[in-house]
């Protein structure tokens, strides 16, 4: 029973806990009642899928089930963002549920995107018989070689009676160490077999023994450089997230009292409005968090990774900078970067240990003192704040428009964005308080994230607003997922910042390819007596197509109207809203630093370098 | 350049090894060499790899990145100054009456043995290190070296002490 199909023998089978152990469940089943039930057992209480020929058998049972909630989606994809939503927003695995063949293939891009963000997602798949695999068989796709690169794990599971305890195996691979995403494909056959469940199943992953625990001579060595540097940065990454370990992280800021910079996946994990935090770093960061990692001392990298789009080019990153790097992958420390203390732990442990030695530190008299540093990083952060022009022929500001859904927005909001400008815009002028609140596609920047992934954080987060903030590129990629939302109660508002181009694209074609616009424009181009257009992407009507879809749909053009119709949306709780906000198409994602250029290049904005004065050697 | 063997003990279930080369490859490393096979635990296969990367830094990278796959067990970078390497190599040389001493002569010398004569041709079965083979085929080239297999490189640790001594539970993940 614990056998995987290749006979492998399992040497010292363990129990998942000793309670759930004190009391087995054994039941006669087929193996799609043991793969609901498995489902059930582990906490999966929403899925998101779309049946199909090969995991037929499973919707059966599925139709039954009081604790799985199987949301029906319009695309696999929107399944497998929605899961990933799910996750994010409320920190649990987040399931998806698709056929072979094409139904597994469309959850290439989703899947894709949960590894390189670290987001525990578990997909099921329906497989052809086997034996029928590999046969070129009916919609018979190599769902597992396929995802190999992009998941965490994958399984093929043929045999009945290998369903329960894959199924827990993947929930624990997907939720455990970093997260990610896991793919367990089961052939039909096996689905329809007879078994017995049991449960807790037996579980054996000899070769998966995630460190969690810091070793304490680093955290000892970590804490010391903490109180000898003059120019210390705290560099917040989403592993902190992941860890759910942001009150710590509050307490480690306020003990060191060290300047704290929370990269695009970690937004939220540091409340913005603190007065340690200083901002995003990276491409689109604000010039005092960009400039305070070039002019650090020491980073102390938490559950963050050096992503290029954080450090630019990496051989002038924080060139004076010692680093301290805690990942819980340890692949990630060295990866990038060397660093001097390396740290392989769970960041919600290494911080807690970072307090306790930074307070023996201070106990014996050892206190850093950030003064200087501090000084200048206000008056960065006061010569060089965000800040956007209005359009001066009236139109809106996409600025403006994402700032005012912030400010008029309930507490607790949860902004889900999807790639582009809108994206780095919603990061800029949206203050993040609170963990879980952003979610966004950082690693992989997949267009299409935001509306299925609202859906998902919403199925998760029923009595949350969540708003969507997303361009019109992004919108056309998966607004299918409206009709789900509509008919299935799941009242998300979305925000389209619709300035009738892919603007970030464009954006690069107006700074790198001299204003030549190669296919980048949505709406219909000038007419043929020469007379432009509308702002925005009129065709579809977005007005329109949200009331086709089941939603209230609003326009907005006139920044008098701005705070009303964003009041109107939020006043509309038992509908998904989606408001056509037409923006002005030139507006730009400033400060920037250009890809492959140093973070010393930073523009603050159009043709304006910051002066860092004498530090600027 | 610089070559590292590394000693990669994995379970034995179908798929492992694909997980394995494809990482390499996405991964942007070369695989100079590759054996596969049993052990004394017919649960865990061995997988000898030969890589060859630029600096120190990299194989780091590489072994870490060997550790994440779910079906790795333990990884062992074994050092050519204390481990033993062996390739195996089975080679049809063109003979005759002729030369056929001559070539029997060259395999006594190099403690290799002839597997099967014909009147055009022999086949000799030589293992040993890279060094040692790439020598015997230099000495061989000149009567014409009809077909050539080798296999890739397998490596033990030298001493009593086992890389598969402790039991699975105990397996150090963190090396």
């Amino acid at each position: 029973m614990t056998e995987q199909a290749t006979g492998a023998h399992h040497p010292q089978p363990r129990a998942r806990s000793a309670a759930q152990a004190a009391q087995p469940v054994t039941e006669h089943v087929t193996g799609a009642q043991s793969l609901i039930r498995s489902l059930e057992e582990v906490g999966a209480d929403t899925v998101f899928g779309i049946p199909g020929g090969a995991i037929l058998p499973a919707y059966d049972p599925m139709f039954d089930s009081k604790r799985v909630r199987h949301i029906l989606v319009r695309h696999e994809q929107g399944a497998g963002h929605a899961a990933t939503g799910y996750a994010q927003a409320t920190g649990k695995v987040g399931v998806c549920m698709a056929t072979s063949g094409p139904g597994a293939t469309n959850l290439v891009t989703p899947i894709a995107d949960a590894h390189m963000d670290s987001v525990p997602l578990v997909a099921i798949t329906g497989q052809v018989s086997s034996k029928s695999i590999g046969t070129d068989a009916f919609q018979e796709a190599d769902i597992c070689g396929i995802t190999m690169p992009i998941t965490k794990h994958n399984f093929l599971v043929t045999r009945a009676e290998d369903i329960p305890h894959t199924i827990a195996e993947a929930f624990h691979i997907a939720s455990t160490g970093r997260p990610g995403p896991v793919l367990v494909d089961i052939a039909k056959d096996a689905l329809q077999a007879q078994t017995v469940f049991s449960w807790p199943p037996q579980t054996d992953l000899p070769g998966y023994r995630p460190v969690t625990k810091p070793h304490a001579k680093q955290i000892r060595e970590a804490a010391k450089l903490i109180v000898q540097a003059k120019r210390p940065v705290l560099y917040v990454g989403g592993g902190v997230l992941k860890a759910r370990a942001t009150e710590e992280l509050r307490i480690l800021a306020e003990l060191t009292g060290a300047p704290v910079t929370t990269t695009l996946m970690a937004l939220g994990a540091f409340p913005d409005s603190h007065p340690q935090h200083v901002g995003m770093p990276g491409m689109h960061g604000s010039v005092s968090a960009v400039t305070a990692l070039q002019k650090a001392d020491l980073l102390i990298a938490l559950g963050a990774r050096f992503d290029d789009r954080v450090t630019g080019k990496v051989d002038t990153f924080a060139p004076y900078a010692k680093i301290v790097h805690a990942d819980v992958d340890p692949a990630e420390i060295g990866k990038i970067r060397a660093a001097d203390v390396p740290i392989v732990g769970d960041a919600r442990e290494v911080i807690a240990d970072l307090i306790v030695a930074v307070q023996a530190e201070h106990e014996a008299g050892q206190r850093g003192d950030y003064a200087d540093w501090w000084a200048q990083i206000d008056s960065w952060r006061k010569t060089y704040p965000l800040g956007y022009d209005l359009p001066d022929d009236g139109s809106l500001s996409p600025q403006q428009v994402i700032e005012r859904i912030g400010q008029l927005a309930p507490p607790n909001t949860i902004y889900a964005a999807g790639v582009g400008q809108h994206q780095m815009w919603a990061s800029q002028y949206i203050n993040y308080e609170k963990p879980y609140t952003w979610l966004n596609s950082g690693g992989a920047g997949t267009m299409g994230y935001a509306v299925p992934a609202a859906m998902g954080a919403k199925a998760g987060m029923p009595d949350t607003t969540v708003w969507a903030i997303d361009g019109d590129g992004c919108f056309q990629m998966t607004n299918q997922e409206l009709v789900t939302c509509a008919l299935n109660n799941i009242p998300i508002k979305v925000a389209i910042i619709n300035n009738g181009a892919l603007g970030m694209v464009r954006q690069w074609q107006t700074l790198f390819y001299n204003e030549r616009y190669s296919n980048t424009v949505l709406h219909s181009g000038p007419t043929a007596e020469g007379k432009q257009p509308n702002l925005g992407t009129r065709t579809p009507d977005f007005v329109k197509l949200a009331e086709a879809m089941g939603c209230v749909g609003i326009r907005c053009e006139d920044p008098a109207d701005l705070d009303s119709v964003i009041e109107k949306a939020n006043s509309i709780n038992d509908r998904t809203v989606v408001v056509d906000f037409i923006c002005h198409e030139d507006a730009m994602v400033w400060p920037m630093v250009a890809a492959g250029t140093s973070n010393d290049e930073v523009m603050a904005a159009r043709g304006v370098r910051p002066d860092f004065g004498d530090m600027d050697d | 350049m610089s070559k590292h063997t590394l000693s990669v003990l994995v379970e034995n279930k179908p798929g492992v090894l694909a997980r394995i080369t494809a990482l390499f490859s996405r991964r942007g490393f070369n695989i100079d060499s590759l054996a596969v096979g049993t052990t004394e635990h017919p649960e865990i296969s061995r997988i000898t790899i030969v890589v060859n990367v630029l600096e120190e830094l990299p194989l780091e990278q590489v072994t870490k990145q060997l550790n994440k796959l779910i079906n790795v067990l333990k990884i062992v970078e074994l050092e050519p100054s204390a481990a033993v390497q062996r390739e195996l190599v089975l080679v049809k040389v063109r003979a005759d009456n002729e030369t056929r001493s001559q070539i029997t002569e060259i395999v006594s010398l190099f403690r290799a043995k002839t597997v099967d004569v014909s009147p055009e041709a022999v086949t000799i079965e030589a293992t040993g290190g890279a060094e040692k083979l790439e020598a015997l085929l230099r000495m061989l080239e000149p009567f014409g070296i009809k077909e050539l297999v080798q296999s890739g490189t397998i490596a033990i640790g030298r001493g009593a002490r086992s890389i598969t001594d402790r039991s699975l539970r105990a397996l150090d993940r963190s090396a």
